[in-house]
């Protein structure tokens, strides 16, 4: 039997969201990597639970199926407060983000069909057109114009709309119910309500899309006998939620990135064919889903000669995984050259990003054109001006002035 | 080299077609991994050998070194 290990007296409570810099996760997270795996405390309520800030360790708890997702989460890792006060009543059904296999493996394979590499490198030459109308747009607007809302949004935004069959018109109603969603400093009744709301306008839609069916995802969901018109417009709302408020961040902070580091840019901008490596460098670096992956502990578990007890919290601290000596030499710093494969930033086990392969075809575009149509980009204010999106779950930036 | 896929682990990531594309296929379908040849050789066997290490489920083995 081995003992309930506690690590010290004063354990962390809850994990460091706070960042001192634009780049780096925060100074006091780096801090807990010297112990890979350790006991923390979770706010509100300071039962004790886990934080996992290795690579190697990350990989191995994100890939047992011993800790779960679907349980409900009452406990936040950071003092912010938690969506999941004390009910499930927020989580739609067909939201497989938040069940664990049997159900996650049906419900998921019900679109990865339309997400696979082959899938998405096809959409490249739409995705093309997507990406070059969004930078007219952007030049369009003027040295000075705020890139996130002429290209970063537009671009991943536009791409889910056509993919699942959304109109963009109605991109008010997803976008601002999104953005609360994932605003952890908002009230959590405001966030559930946003989450109510999102659901509802998805689910209004699945009844004509079986009637008078276009080509699209949720079409497609909306045709499935094995799936309710409920679990049909839960998918429908994970793939728009997460289809672009992700990505819209990668544009927003990578670019920022790049910007900031003059060197990497320009080496970028004479060896293009780096570009989908120094995407991988992009979302390890950068790590934008920094929230931590919460998981709960199914049956008493051994890992590294320390019991993990039923019940018991688990957050993984990807951006920190991402920053591991262990695993990556000069881990703080910035390569485009590097070989950032096996990074965690899209997660890893059976929920590891569906978007992934989508989001790279993006991206490597997205980057690709921005940096070819405008070689003298820069950015327009002093980069301390630059609004940061600490409190969300998505890390990024709320607007990005640029001028060229 | 032998390559074995778990077809029912399978997560449809697409890590493995991405890493090793003379190796892994997706199907159509459900995005399953497809094994397109389970004995690489030389480039395609150290392609493998990333992918069986990225594969997010589980469901990549190497059978035979
Ligand atoms: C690209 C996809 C997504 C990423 C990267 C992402 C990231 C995260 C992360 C890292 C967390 C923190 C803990 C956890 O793993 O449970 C989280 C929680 C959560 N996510 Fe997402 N998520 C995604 C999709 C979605 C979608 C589609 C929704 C739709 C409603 C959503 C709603 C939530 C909610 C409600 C929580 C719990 C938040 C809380 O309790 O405060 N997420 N997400
Ligand atoms: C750069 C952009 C993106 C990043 C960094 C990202 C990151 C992630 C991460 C970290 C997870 C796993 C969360 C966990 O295990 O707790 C996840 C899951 C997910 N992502 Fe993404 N994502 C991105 C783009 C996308 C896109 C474009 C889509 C939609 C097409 C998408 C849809 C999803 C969905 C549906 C899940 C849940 C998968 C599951 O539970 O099986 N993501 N993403
Ligand atoms: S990498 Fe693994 S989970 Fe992903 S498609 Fe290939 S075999 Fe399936």
């Amino acid at each position: 039997m081995i003992p309930l290990e506690t690590d010290s007296e004063d354990l962390p409570e809850g994990m460091p969201y706070l960042r001192e810099t634009r780049h780096d996760p925060p100074a006091a997270l780096l801090a807990l990597q010297d112990r890979p795996l350790r006991r923390m405390k979770y706010y509100p309520d300071g039962a004790e639970g886990w934080l996992v800030t290795g690579y190697a360790e990350s990989r191995r708890i994100l890939s047992d199926p011993r800790f779960v997702t679907g349980e409900r989460f009452v406990r936040s890792p950071t003092e912010l407060p938690h969506f999941f006060v004390s009910s499930s009543e927020h989580v739609p059904p067909g939201f497989f983000f938040f069940t664990d296999p049997p159900d996650h493996t049906r419900l998921r394979r019900k679109i990865t069909g339309a997400l696979t590499l082959k899938r998405m490198k096809d959409l490249g030459p739409r995705i093309t057109d997507i990406v070059d109308d969004s930078i007219a747009a952007l030049r369009d607007a003027g040295s000075g114009a705020d890139l996130m809302r002429e290209f970063g949004l537009p671009v991943p935004s536009l791409v889910i709309c056509e993919m699942l069959g959304v109109p963009y018109a109605d991109r008010d109603r997803f976008q601002r119910t999104s953005n609360d969603i994932f605003d952890q400093v908002l009230p959590v009744e405001r966030r559930s309500e946003a989450a109510a709301e999102l659901f509802a306008y998805v689910r209004e839609l699945v009844p004509a899309k079986r009637t008078d069916p276009g080509a699209d995802m949720l079409s497609a969901l909306a045709a499935d006998d094995d799936l309710t018109d409920d679990e049909a417009a839960g998918i429908g709302m994970i793939l728009l939620l997460g289809g672009h408020e992700t990505t819209a961040n990668m544009f927003g902070l990578g670019t920022l990135a790049l910007l900031e580091h003059p060197d990497q840019l320009a080496r970028l901008r004479a060896e293009p064919e780096l570009m989908e490596g120094a995407v991988e460098e992009l979302l390890r670096y950068l790590t934008v889903a920094h929230a931590g992956m919460m998981r709960i502990v199914k049956e008493d578990a051994e890992i590294d000669g320390r019991l993990l007890r039923a019940g018991e919290y688990i957050t993984v601290a990807p951006h920190a995984a991402n920053r591991d000596p262990a695993r990556f030499d000069r881990p703080n710093e910035f390569d485009v050259g590097r070989d950032a494969q096996g990074h965690i930033a899209f997660g890893h086990g059976v929920h590891q990003c569906v978007g992934q392969q989508l989001a790279r075809v993006e991206m490597r575009i997205g980057f690709a054109r921005l940096l070819a149509a405008f070689p003298g980009l820069r950015l327009a204010v002093p980069p301390e001006e630059i609004p940061l999106r600490t409190g969300m779950f998505i890390y990024g930036v709320d607007s990005l002035p640029v001028a060229w | 080299m032998r390559i074995a896929a778990d077809r029912e682990r399978c997560a449809s990531a697409g890590m493995c077609a991405l890493t090793a594309p003379g190796v892994f296929d997706q199907d159509d379908e459900d995005g399953r991994v497809l094994v397109l040849n389970a004995e690489p050789e030389a480039g395609d066997a150290e392609e493998a050998a990333d992918a069986v290490g990225l594969c997010p489920s589980g469901a990549l083995t190497v059978t035979e070194p």
